[in-house]
C-alpha cells in the first residue's frame, strides 16, 4: 500500500492528519472564546458538545487522528535518523532554517505532554463523566477556576506557544506536501499559516490570561 | 610511404553522406545483441554514442572515470549549439553553416566530413527538444538564437549559460535509459590505460578500476574512443582538472595516427590569471561577446596607470578608449572567430596596453549593453556568468568592466580517423573532442556540442554498422587471450615504474612546470626557435618526471597522485608532438599562429601550395621520432581564400 | 592584491567506507585571499606529498561550478558559507585570518564515504535510471519547432534543470532526503510537453528508487534549497508531491 510504503504516502498522512488537527483547534479556539463573552453561551456550547450525536461520533475520530499524527511522526521520525547515517557532522548545521521546522518532533511532544494534563482538567470532568453516565461539571465553573491558578496558566501559555511554533511549520508544509504550492503560493501559504497559528494563539492565550484576571 | 585513405564517398557534396547511408552495410536486430561495444567517456559524444548504439541492439560497456557519467566536462560548455535551422529566417542554410565552419576552421578541415556535419545539426536540436532540454524560447513559444563569432547569422540554441549542461544531461538521461533496460553497461570511476589489438583489430582495453586499484580486462568487437581533448598539457586550462589525452596516446602508441596535434584553440575570454596557486582558468562565455565590447586604454600611460592602480577602468573616458576589434575587423566587431579575438588581444597586451595587475588583460565592457538594453535585460541574458566571475574575481561586471584575457580551452587536433569516425587501427573509432575531424585549425563557438553529438547521435551508430557487419561471426573474445595478459602487463609494468621511482617532486609541480613551458613556447604565438626550445625543454622535464616524481600510497588502492601521473607521463608526450608538429607546419593559420609567417597587417598567413594536409603522426618507438604522413586536403567545392573579418 | 591569511583546518580522513574516521589538524599559513577553497586544499596536499604523506583526497573536476562534483561540508554548510555556489567557486575571501575551518564530507546514509571527504553517490544515478527520461530514441523526432512551450514553462522548466546532482541537498538535509534531487528532474520534465505523456509512470518510479536506496522523507525544512548551488526551489518538491499523488489515485 503506497500510503505506507512509499515517502511521500507518510507524508500524506501527516499531511492530512494534521489538516484534520488544524481544523479540530479551529473549533475549540472558536468555542473557547465563547466563553470571554458570555459564560451561559459556553455552558450551552458544552451542553452541545457533550450530548451532540454526531460529535460524540466525532470524538474517537479526533483521538485517531491524534494517534496517527503521533505514530507517524514518530516512524518518520526513526526512518529519518537511519536515512541520516550512522556519522553525525561535528561542525553543527549552519543553514538557517526556521527553528521550528526542525524541532517539530520536540514540540509534538510537548504540545502533547501538556495536552494530557489539559485533558485531566477539563476534558475528564467534561465529556467523559457524560459518557460514564455521571453529570459533568459546569464549563463555565471550570474554565473560571482552574484559570485561578498561575501555575496552569504558565503551563497553558507555554503549550500554546509550543503550539503555535508547531503550526508555523505545520499549516504550510501541510498544503506543500498535498502538492498545493508552487512559486506564487509558496510565500501566500508560508504568510497564511503564520497568521493562522498567531490567530490561534492568542486566542487560546486571551481566554486563560482573561480568567486568570476576571 | 603508407598511404592515407579518407574513404570519402563519391558524389556532389551534398549527396556524399546519403550515398553513403543509402550503401553500407548494415547489422540485422538479432545479429546486434551479440556484438560488444565499448565506449569509452560519457560526454556528449560518448554518453550520446552509447545511448543510440544500445537503443539500436549492441550491447554496450561505457566507461568514465567520474564518480557519474553526468559530469564529463561536456557539462561545462556554456554559450550554445549551433544549427543550420534558420528559425531567425536571416539566410542561414546548411552550406551556410557548412562555409562558415571551414573558412573558420581556416581552411584545415574536410570538406565532406564538415558538409555532413552541418548536414545533421538540425538533426540535433529535434533530438534534444524530444528528450526535454528547456532551450530558450521566445514568447510565441519557438526556439530563441543568439549569435556567435564567425558568424553573421543567429543560428546557436541556448539553454541560460548551461547549454553544455543541458544537452549532457539530456544524452545522460537516454543513456540512463539505457543502463535500465540492460543494453548498456557503466563502469564509472575507471580509467582507461590502454587498447588491446588483436590481428591488427581493436578488440578491448585495460582499465583500472580507480577505487580499488586494480587493473581490469574488457573485451569488445569495437572500441569507440570519446574521451576528449588534451588542452591540459598547458596544465592551465578552462579544461576540468581530470580532462587528459592520455587514450589518446595509448592509441597513438598501438599505432593510430595523432593528426594536427599543434591545433589548439585559445579561448579570448577567459578570466586572466592571478596567482601561483590557481589551478585551472574560468571561461566567460563567448556569448559575452553578443553584447560586451572588448576595449584597452588608447593611451600607454592610462593602461601603466591602471595596471599600478591609480586609475580605474570607469576612469577612462570613452575617446580614450581602444575598441580594437571594431576598429581592425569592422565587420564582425567584437565577433570575430576565437583565434582572431586572442591574438588580437595578445598584441595589445605586448604592445603595453594590457591591463591588470599583470598587464595581461583586457576589457569587456557592458556598459553600453546595460544602458541600451537595460540592466534587467543584460541580467536575464548573463546573470550567472556575471555572478561566477564576481565570485572568482571580487568586482561587480555591472558596474565595472570585467577583465579577460586568452587560455587554452579546446584541441581541434586529436586521433586521425576516416569519413567513417575510424582510426587507422580497424575497429577503434574516435568521436567528439577526442578524434580531429571537423573544425581544421580552429573552432568557431557552439560547434563542439554540435560536433560532439553529431558523432554520438547520428554519424558514428551507422558508420560502425559498417564495420560490425563482417564481424557478426567473431564470438565474444577471451580477456584471457595472450594479447590482454600482454597489455595488462604492460600497464602494470608501467604503474611499478612509476610508483617505484619515489623522487622528491609532486606530479602537479613538474605539470606546471611543463605548462609554463608550453604557453610560452608553443601558445599563441609560435617561432622557430621558440620551439625547438620547448622540445628540448620538455625532453629535460621527461627525465625529471621519470627520475623525480613522488607518489605516495599504494598502486593497488585509491590512489589521486598516482592517477595524475599516469595523465602527465602521457602530457609530456602530446607537448613533445604539439611542438614537433607545430615545427613542421611553416605557416599560420587558425589556432596555428608562426610568428614567421604573418602578413604586414599582422594576420595569419596561409601557405596553401605546402601544408594543405592534415599532419597525421605515426608512432615508431619509444624514444624514436615520430613519422609525418599527409593527408591532402583537396577542395573541391570551396575555393580557399584569405579569411577576411573586416569587410 | 596579495592579502594572505594563516588558518586552521580539521579534515575529516578515513581509509574507507566500513573503517573509523577521525578529524586531522593542519596548519596553513600565507593562503592568498584570491585562492578558491580546492586550490588551498591543493596547497594542503602538495606540503603533505612533500612530507611524505598521503593527500587528501576530495572529488573535484571542473572547477567551475557545473560538473556537480566538488562536495565538502565546511563550517557547517554543504559547499561552504558562501550562497548560491559550489565548494570549488568558494574563495578563501570568504574566511579570516586565523579561523579554524572543518571540512567533512557529505554525511547520509545514501553517500557512503569512499575515502576522506570522497562519498558515493550512484545512487542518484540510479534514481535517474529508474525514469528520468524521455523514452525516445534517437532518430525519428518531430522538429523542434513543431510544439510550442510557453517561455514561462520553458524558464520554470530550466531553472528545475539547473541541478548538478551534487547531492548538497541530501547533505544539508536533517532528514537526508534527496526530494530536491528528484523533484528538480521530475519537475523539468513534467512541464514540458515531451515529458508530459509519461509523468505519472515517471515520478512513480523515481520516488520508489529513491525510497528504496533509504534516502529519508521530507519534512519541508528548506535545508535543501537554501544550501543548493544551483538555487533550486522547494516548489518542485510540491510539484513532485503533486505528480506523485495524482499519479497513485490515478491508479
Amino acid at each position: 500500500m503506497w500510503l505506507i510504503n512509499s515517502s511521500i504516502g507518510r507524508k500524506l498522512i501527516m499531511s492530512l492528519s494534521g489538516l484534520f488537527l488544524i481544523l479540530f483547534l479551529t473549533l475549540h479556539m472558536v468555542m473557547n472564546f465563547v466563553a470571554v463573552f458570555s459564560l451561559e453561551g459556553y455552558d450551552a456550547v458544552c451542553e452541545f458538545m457533550g450530548t451532540n450525536i454526531l460529535i460524540q461520533i466525532m470524538v474517537p475520530v479526533l483521538a485517531a487522528g491524534f494517534v496517527i499524527h503521533i505514530v507517524y511522526a514518530i516512524i518518520l521520525t526513526l526512518r529519518n535518523q537511519k536515512a541520516r547515517g550512522n556519522d553525525k557532522y561535528a561542525s553543527s548545521s549552519k543553514t538557517n532554517i526556521p527553528w521550528a521546522s526542525k524541532n517539530m518532533l520536540v514540540l509534538g511532544i510537548i504540545v502533547l505532554g501538556v495536552l494530557c494534563f489539559h485533558l485531566t482538567d477539563f476534558w475528564a470532568k467534561m465529556q467523559l463523566v457524560e459518557w460514564q453516565g455521571g453529570h459533568s461539571a459546569l464549563g463555565s465553573t471550570l474554565i473560571t477556576t482552574v484559570f485561578q491558578n498561575p501555575i496552569v496558566v504558565a503551563v497553558y501559555v507555554i503549550w500554546v506557544i509550543a503550539l503555535w511554533f508547531h503550526l508555523t511549520h505545520g499549516f504550510w508544509s501541510a498544503f506543500q506536501t498535498i502538492g498545493w504550492d508552487g512559486r506564487t503560493w509558496y510565500p501566500r501559504l508560508k504568510a497564511i499559516g503564520n497568521i493562522y497559528a498567531t490567530i490561534i494563539a492568542v486566542g487560546f492565550i486571551t481566554v486563560a490570561v482573561y480568567f486568570f484576571f476576571v | 610511404m603508407t598511404k592515407i585513405d579518407s574513404k570519402i564517398p563519391e558524389g556532389p557534396l551534398a549527396e556524399k553522406w546519403s550515398n553513403y547511408k543509402n550503401h553500407q552495410k548494415l547489422v540485422n536486430p538479432a545479429n546486434k545483441r551479440r556484438l560488444d561495444i565499448i565506449v569509452v567517456g560519457t560526454g556528449l559524444a560518448g554518453a550520446s554514442a552509447a545511448a543510440s548504439l544500445g537503443e539500436l541492439g549492441f550491447n554496450v560497456l561505457n566507461f568514465c572515470i567520474q564518480d557519474s557519467p553526468r559530469r564529463a566536462h561536456s557539462i561545462a560548455a556554456q554559450g550554445g549549439i549551433n544549427a543550420a535551422k534558420n528559425y531567425q529566417n536571416d539566410g542561414d542554410s546548411v552550406y551556410r553553416l557548412f562555409y562558415d565552419t571551414i573558412k573558420g576552421g581556416d581552411y584545415r578541415a574536410r570538406e565532406a566530413n564538415v558538409y555532413r556535419l552541418a548536414e545533421v545539426s538540425n538533426s540535433i536540436i529535434d533530438q534534444c527538444v524530444a528528450q526535454g532540454v528547456p532551450f530558450a524560447r521566445e514568447y510565441g513559444g519557438l526556439l530563441d538564437n543568439r549569435s556567435f563569432g564567425g558568424a553573421q547569422v543567429s543560428r546557436t540554441f541556448y539553454a541560460k549559460g548551461q547549454t553544455g549542461q543541458q544537452l549532457l544531461l539530456g544524452a545522460y538521461s537516454a543513456l540512463s535509459r539505457q543502463v535500465k533496460k540492460g543494453t548498456v553497461k557503466l563502469y564509472t570511476r575507471h580509467e582507461m590505460l590502454d587498447v588491446v589489438i588483436i590481428d591488427g583489430r581493436a578488440r578491448g582495453i585495460i582499465a583500472r578500476n580507480l577505487i580499488t586499484g586494480k587493473v581490469e580486462r574488457y573485451s569488445a568487437h569495437a572500441v569507440v574512443i570519446a574521451t576528449g581533448g588534451y588542452g591540459n598539457t598547458f596544465f592551465l586550462s578552462t579544461n576540468a582538472m581530470g580532462s587528459n589525452g592520455s587514450v589518446a596516446m595509448q592509441c597513438f602508441r598501438k599505432g593510430a595516427y595523432f593528426a594536427n596535434p599543434c591545433m589548439a584553440q585559445i579561448h579570448p575570454t577567459c578570466i586572466p590569471v592571478h596567482g601561483e596557486f590557481q589551478s585551472k582558468l574560468t571561461l566567460m562565455s563567448e556569448s559575452l561577446r553578443n553584447d560586451g565590447r572588448i576595449w584597452t586604454p588608447k593611451k600607454k600611460e592610462d593602461a601603466e596607470a591602471i595596471r599600478a592602480g591609480k586609475l580605474k577602468p570607469t576612469d577612462i573616458k570613452e575617446e580614450d578608449r581602444d575598441y580594437y576589434l571594431e576598429r581592425r575587423y569592422p565587420a564582425f566587431g567584437n565577433l570575430v572567430p576565437r583565434d582572431v579575438a586572442s591574438r588580437a588581444a595578445k598584441e595589445r597586451c605586448d604592445a603595453g596596453y594590457g591591463v591588470g595587475s599583470t598587464g595581461l588583460a583586457v576589457y569587456l565592457d557592458f556598459s553600453d549593453a546595460i544602458n541600451r538594453l537595460g540592466k534587467d535585460a543584460v541580467a536575464a541574458r548573463y546573470g550567472n556568468l556575471f555572478q561566477m566571475y564576481e565570485k572568482i574575481v571580487d568586482d561587480n561586471p555591472y558596474e565595472t568592466p570585467m577583465m579577460i584575457y586568452p587560455a587554452i580551452h579546446y584541441t581541434m587536433g586529436g586521433i586521425w580517423v576516416d569519413y567513417e569516425l575510424q582510426t587507422s587501427i580497424p575497429g577503434l573509432f574516435a568521436i567528439g573532442e577526442a578524434n580531429f575531424s571537423d573544425h581544421g585549425a580552429n573552432r568557431l563557438g557552439a560547434s563542439a556540442l554540435m560536433q560532439g553529438l553529431a558523432d554520438g547521435y547520428f554519424v558514428l551508430p551507422y558508420t560502425i554498422q559498417n564495420y560490425l557487419s563482417d564481424q557478426i561471426r567473431v564470438p565474444r573474445f577471451s580477456t584471457d587471450l595472450p594479447e590482454f595478459v600482454e597489455a595488462e602487463k604492460g600497464v602494470n609494468d608501467k604503474i611499478k615504474k612509476l610508483m617505484s621511482i619515489k623522487g622528491k617532486k609532486s606530479v602537479d609541480s613538474i605539470h606546471k612546470q611543463l605548462g609554463l613551458i608550453m604557453w610560452d613556447f608553443v601558445g599563441m604565438a609560435r617561432t622557430k626557435e621558440g620551439l625547438e626550445t620547448a622540445l628540448t625543454k620538455i625532453l629535460e622535464i621527461k627525465k625529471e618526471f621519470w627520475s623525480n616524481v613522488r607518489i605516495p600510497g599504494n598502486a593497488e588502492d585509491l590512489n589521486t597522485e598516482l592517477e595524475k601521473a599516469l595523465r602527465l607521463s602521457d602530457f609530456i608526450e602530446i607537448g613533445e608532438l604539439m611542438a614537433r608538429d607545430a615545427l613542421d607546419r611553416e605557416e599560420s593559420c587558425g589556432g596555428h599562429f608562426r610568428e614567421e609567417y604573418q602578413t604586414p597587417e599582422g594576420e595569419a598567413l596561409r601557405r596553401d601550395d605546402l601544408f594543405s594536409y592534415v599532419s597525421c603522426w605515426k608512432y615508431e618507438g619509444e624514444d624514436k621520432a615520430p613519422e609525418l604522413l599527409k593527408e591532402p586536403l583537396d577542395y573541391e567545392f570551396i575555393v580557399r581564400q584569405q579569411r577576411n573579418y573586416k569587410s | 592584491m596579495d592579502k594572505t591569511i594563516n588558518i586552521t583546518l580539521k579534515i575529516w580522513r578515513q581509509r574507507g567506507p566500513k573503517e573509523k574516521g577521525a578529524f586531522e589538524t593542519y596548519k596553513l599559513d600565507g593562503i592568498s585571499v584570491d585562492s578558491s577553497f580546492l586550490e588551498m586544499l591543493d596547497i594542503l596536499n602538495e606540503k603533505l606529498i612533500n612530507e611524505g604523506k598521503e593527500p587528501v583526497v576530495f572529488d573535484h573536476d571542473c572547477r567551475e561550478g557545473i560538473c556537480g562534483m566538488c562536495s565538502l561540508y565546511i563550517n557547517g554548510h554543504p559547499h561552504g558559507p558562501d550562497e548560491g555556489i559550489t565548494t570549488c567557486q568558494l574563495h578563501m575571501r570568504r574566511f579570516k585570518d586565523g579561523e579554524t575551518i572543518i571540512v567533512e564530507p557529505w554525511r547520509s546514509a545514501g553517500f557512503p564515504v569512499i575515502r576522506d571527504l570522497m562519498v558515493d553517490r550512484h545512487a542518484f544515478d540510479k534514481i535517474m535510471q529508474a525514469g528520468g527520461y524521455v523514452s525516445i530514441n534517437t532518430g525519428g523526432v518531430p522538429d523542434a519547432n513543431a510544439i510550442p512551450i510557453s517561455k514561462a514553462d520553458a524558464d520554470e522548466a530550466m531553472d528545475s534543470a539547473s541541478c548538478i546532482g551534487c547531492g548538497a541537498c541530501v547533505a544539508a538535509c536533517k532528514n537526508g532526503s534527496a526530494m530536491l534531487f528528484v523533484s528538480a528532474k521530475v519537475s523539468q520534465l513534467a512541464l514540458l510537453p515531451q515529458g508530459k505523456i509519461e509523468r505519472a509512470r515517471r515520478a512513480k518510479a523515481m520516488v520508489a528508487k529513491m525510497d528504496e536506496l533509504g534516502f529519508g522523507n521530507c519534512t519541508n525544512t528548506g535545508a535543501c534549497e537554501i544550501e543548493c548551488p544551483k538555487n533550486v526551489s522547494i516548489s518542485n518538491i510540491a510539484r513532485l508531491n503533486r505528480e506523485f499523488l495524482k499519479a497513485k489515485l490515478q491508479d
